[in-house]
């Protein structure tokens, strides 16, 4: 049994009604209780896009459509929506009340379909899982529903340098934005062309229809949307290239785009490998001046810096945060925790990837989506050296009990704001440094 | 017969209660004409945007308690934004001198598809325990999904088994999000759950005052010292001990009588402690209406008056030189109901036109069923009418439709989210957080300070209207605002 959560660091879920909120201009439509909608702008923040937040329809489930129903309603709803909002894709999301009572949405959108509307349905009842699961949910029924109409204009397979990226959860990953934008143009730069999908450097439902053309996906995730990729295999014979993190800084970045290279090779995409070298050469080259300017001040600097971390995050930013933290700064990862309900079938590989971090030390690692219990943990732990605390606006609070540093980098979080930063890459590991430093050089007044 | 019934567990829906409604069109002088005579009809919406629900306003009312811990049973999305309230916590500590600031106790019991075939009961019991175990709190409150009330969960009976085993008040707070069309039931759903497992009978009376209100700036500590009285401020920043010696008040005042009806009139009829009916001191009239009502119940009428008089002496003329720098800009005005109503009387008052509302719901009475509390009938009453005044349930479309139209010089809203939607058309808009910011004289003041640095920074949002989104459709701009009311289309 599921233990309580305190803390909690991802939601239920409909909030993967999020994902759609990513796709530019797309809306969902909400078929719930009047706060499901409030309760994810508030729980990401600064979230709304083009129609999310207070602008999104909902069907706001009163005792009468418990009691009978709420299909009438929410054909309403739909209805006006296109009357009232400018969309090109809209997604049918139901909270707990729909699914209880048990409305047969699909019968609703049926009926918009045969008018050719662009409507898909999913069921995203809260309790049926969290937005980590339900965002493959969510982009399944858009390729099963939406996409699968354009497969005649789209062969499956058609253009062997495209590929489909299927990385960041937007806004459960705050570095959304950046770090797709970043991936895009990694990939572009070894020669490979990108439906990023989400955020303003996708092509919105256009590029979603040429899914099938491309020739394989890439899945950058420890386990989060491996159903998509799966799904597009069975579809559309799509292989696909997963990196199980979040690549961050030169070691990790490098090894993620000669990965991809390899496997594009083998998938028989035309990549000029001496180019696509070329590239990862200057970028590698760009990183390095910078670390090899900071070296001086990581050995010298008098006053104090962290030594050692513990992260509390999802298995892609612990084990990405923890590769490139210990090789390229050398703060050392302690305990780490991974607050992300990771199901226990991907719990083995996480433990392999932080254990590879080094052979001369052990990184425990523990999983608990529990963070107060965590946050219990770190309390009793002790080590020698000044501290850092990486996780969510909620250890900022530790972190002072404890006399660490801290950096927010996990949803929620009222401490940071977050528009197009990346920490994914190249740049995004430059970034990470900037963030720490900077962090520990305010502390001194 | 009275609203406040605190020997069943669920407080009855606002809309059954006091017959609130959550849509009407028309204006402020119809609407206050009409909402005691029977005739007010609620009407519904066939499009509807997202609302907000009851189970984080009751939240509200428990989670900034110090020395409490909140359970949410439900899905763990039903607490999802109730972080937000820990930075709350944590940020206004200082306006009520707590010093060091604790982390707040939310957890939820994380209900699967499992537990809404076989009942979350189990998962609760075991929740509650474990709760006290890590928090140690002094009471716990337990606030209730619309997956838990569907699916039936006793949750009062575990509440009150907990209670017996562990020796802390453990309150069943029932807030359901489809129960009620309006979230301020949230408020109603926590105050019942204090008032039942918290608040004491009193064994005697203090010079105190309990204040029913959010977590805005200290002006109740500065006014009633004058009187020789403290606030005892409810419910954020309270502690457990201090609510339940809080039926040891001599009055009871409310920054917000949507927010605070029902708790004020549950300590006036079950615990004695008088409430000051009057609405909340926003504008001159209603401020000395409120200060004469306070005077006459601590018996201090002679100090009111001398309380006033200098206020008058040493605020009027400031007052007067806004009024002069205002005379004639119109503001439209978005909030909750009471305190939009208190927005409007503060913006006339300064000599601005009230070119309309979009208020959120309308309560036709509150739970100590007097007149003198009804906020809208004393704006209209001191100013005269507000012409487009609508209640709106806090949809955006018809907000966005309304201002399209209206383009007042400046838009004041109380509620996250409103104000981006004046920014978008280029208008100057106003959203102040501290819910006392703008009482008494002084808040005159205040309110018009912020008001002419807002018109006057107009920059940012001219820019804004040049690059801005829009994803209404233009056949919506141009249809009333309010064609989707009432059923039609």
């Amino acid at each position: 049994m599921a233990g309580i959560i305190e803390q909690e660091r991802y939601t239920c879920a409909i909030g993967a009604l999020q994902s759609v909120v990513a796709i530019p201009r797309a809306v969902p439509i909400l078929h719930s209780g009047p706060g499901c909608g409030t309760m994810i702008a508030g729980f990401f923040e600064r979230s709304t896009g083009y129609a999310g937040g207070s602008t999104s329809p909902c069907t706001n489930f009163s005792e009468r459509e418990v009691v009978f129903g709420g299909t009438d309603r929410l054909r309403n709803i739909i209805k006006n929506t296109y009357k009232v909002l400018d969309t090109d894709l809209q997604v049918v999301v139901t909270g707990c009340t729909a699914g209880i009572v048990g409305d047969d949405v699909a019968s609703v959108t049926e009926e918009f379909l045969e008018e050719g509307k662009p409507i898909v349905h999913v069921e995203t009842s809260g309790f049926k899982s969290n937005n980590y699961v339900s965002h493959s949910n969510v982009i399944n029924a858009i390729i099963d529903q939406y996409v699968s109409r354009f497969e005649e204009e789209n062969p499956k397979r058609s253009e062997e340098n495209l590929v489909n990226v299927f990385a960041s959860i937007p806004y459960q990953d705050q570095f959304w934005k950046g770090n797709l934008r970043e991936y895009k143009r990694l990939l572009e730069g070894i020669g490979l062309k990108v439906n990023i999908l989400f955020g303003p450097h996708s092509g919105g439902v256009k590029e979603w229809q040429t899914i099938p053309r491309a020739n394989f996906n890439i899945l950058i995730s420890p386990w989060y949307g491996e159903a998509i990729v799966k799904n597009l295999e069975r579809r559309y014979e799509q292989p696909w290239f997963q990196f199980g993190y979040v690549p961050i800084g030169a070691n990790e970045t490098t090894r993620f785009l000669n990965g991809v290279i390899e496997f594009a090779k083998e998938q028989g995409a035309k990549i000029d490998e001496e180019k696509a070298r070329a590239f990862i050469a200057e970028e590698e080259h760009a990183y390095y001046e910078e670390i090899d300017n900071l070296a001086t001040f990581l050995l010298e600097f008098r006053y104090g810096l962290p030594n050692h971390v513990h992260i509390i995050h999802d298995a892609g930013y612990v084990v990405g945060l923890t590769r490139f933290l210990l090789h390229e700064t050398g703060i050392v990862p302690k305990e780490q925790f991974i607050v992300d309900n990771t199901p226990e079938k991907y719990k083995e590989q996480i433990i392999s990837d932080i254990a590879s971090t080094s052979e001369k030390r052990d990184i425990p690692v523990i999983f608990n989506p529990d963070a107060g219990a965590v946050q219990e943990q770190i309390r009793k732990i002790q080590h020698d050296g000044r501290g850092l605390i990486i996780g969510s606006g909620w250890d900022r609070s530790l972190a002072k009990e404890k006399d660490y540093d801290f950096l927010s980098a996990s949803v929620p979080t009222p401490y940071r704001l977050i528009l197009t930063t990346n920490y994914a890459g190249f740049t995004g590991g430059l970034r990470v440094i900037e963030d720490i430093y900077d962090m520990v050089l305010a502390t001194y007044k | 017969m009275s609203k406040v019934n605190l020997e069943i567990p669920e407080v009855a829906i606002r809309e059954v209660r006091l017959g609130s409604i959550t849509g009407f069109q028309g204006s402020a002088k119809e609407l206050v004409d009409c909402a005691r005579c029977g005739k007010l009809k609620d009407k519904s919406r066939s499009f509807s945007q997202c609302l907000g629900c009851s189970t984080s306003i009751a939240a509200c009312t428990t989670v900034l308690i110090q020395d409490a811990a909140v359970i949410s049973h439900g899905p763990v999305g039903c607490s999802s934004c109730l972080h937000e309230y820990e930075f709350t916590y944590r940020v206004n500590a200082a306006l009520r001198e707590v010093k060091n600031p604790t982390q707040r106790k939310i957890y939820s019991t994380n209900l699967e598809e499992k537990d809404t075939i076989y009942g979350g009961i189990k998962k609760l019991e075991s929740a509650i325990r474990e709760v006290y175990k890590r928090a140690n709190p002094k009471a716990i409150f337990i606030i209730t999904t619309c997956a838990a009330g569907i699916i039936g969960d006793d949750v009062e009976s575990v509440a009150n088994v907990a209670q017996e085993e562990l020796g802390i008040p453990v309150a069943a707070i029932f807030c359901e999000g489809f129960r009620s069309k309006m979230w301020t039931t949230g408020f109603d759903a926590g105050y019942h759950g204090i008032a039942r497992k918290i608040i004491k009978k009193a064994e005697k009376k203090r010079n105190i005052i309990n204040v029913v209100n959010f977590w805005g700036s200290d002006i109740f500590g500065k006014w009633f010292r004058e009187f020789g009285y403290e606030p005892n401020y409810i419910t954020p920043y309270a502690t457990i001990d201090s609510l339940e010696h809080s039926s040891e008040a001599v009055a009871t005042v409310q920054a917000c009588a949507t927010l605070g009806s029902y708790l004020g009139a549950a300590l006036e009829q079950e615990f004695g402690v008088p409430e000051i009916k009057n609405s909340p001191p926003y504008g001159i009239a209603q401020t000395d209406r409120w200060f004469r009502e306070l005077g006459t119940l601590i018996g201090k009428e002679k100090e009111v008056e001398e309380f006033l008089e200098k206020q008058k002496e040493k605020y009027m003329p400031q007052i007067e030189e806004l009024r002069e720098k205002l005379k004639g800009k119109t503001a439209y005005v978005t909030a909750g109901a009471s305190h939009g109503h208190s927005l409007l009387g503060l913006l006339q008052e300064l000599g601005m036109e009230a070119t309309g509302a979009a208020i959120f719901h309308h309560d036709p009475v509150y739970d100590n069923e007097e007149l003198d509390s009804d906020t809208l009938q004393h704006v209209v009453k001191d100013y005269g009418d507000v012409k487009n005044y609508n209640v709106c349930n806090k949809q955006e479309f018809e907000l966005v439709n309304v201002l399209n139209r209206v383009k007042p010089d400046i838009l004041f809203a109380r509620h996250g989210g409103m104000t981006l939607w004046g920014a978008k058309f280029g208008i100057p808009s106003l959203l102040i957080g501290d819910e006392h910011f703008g009482m008494g004289y002084e808040g005159l003041i205040n309110y018009g300070k912020r008001i002419l640095e807002t018109l006057e920074n107009d920059e940012f949002v001219k820019n804004l209207e040049k690059h801005s989104l829009n994803p209404y459709t233009k056949w919506w701009l141009d249809q009333e605002p309010y064609t989707f009311l009432g059923g039609a289309k």
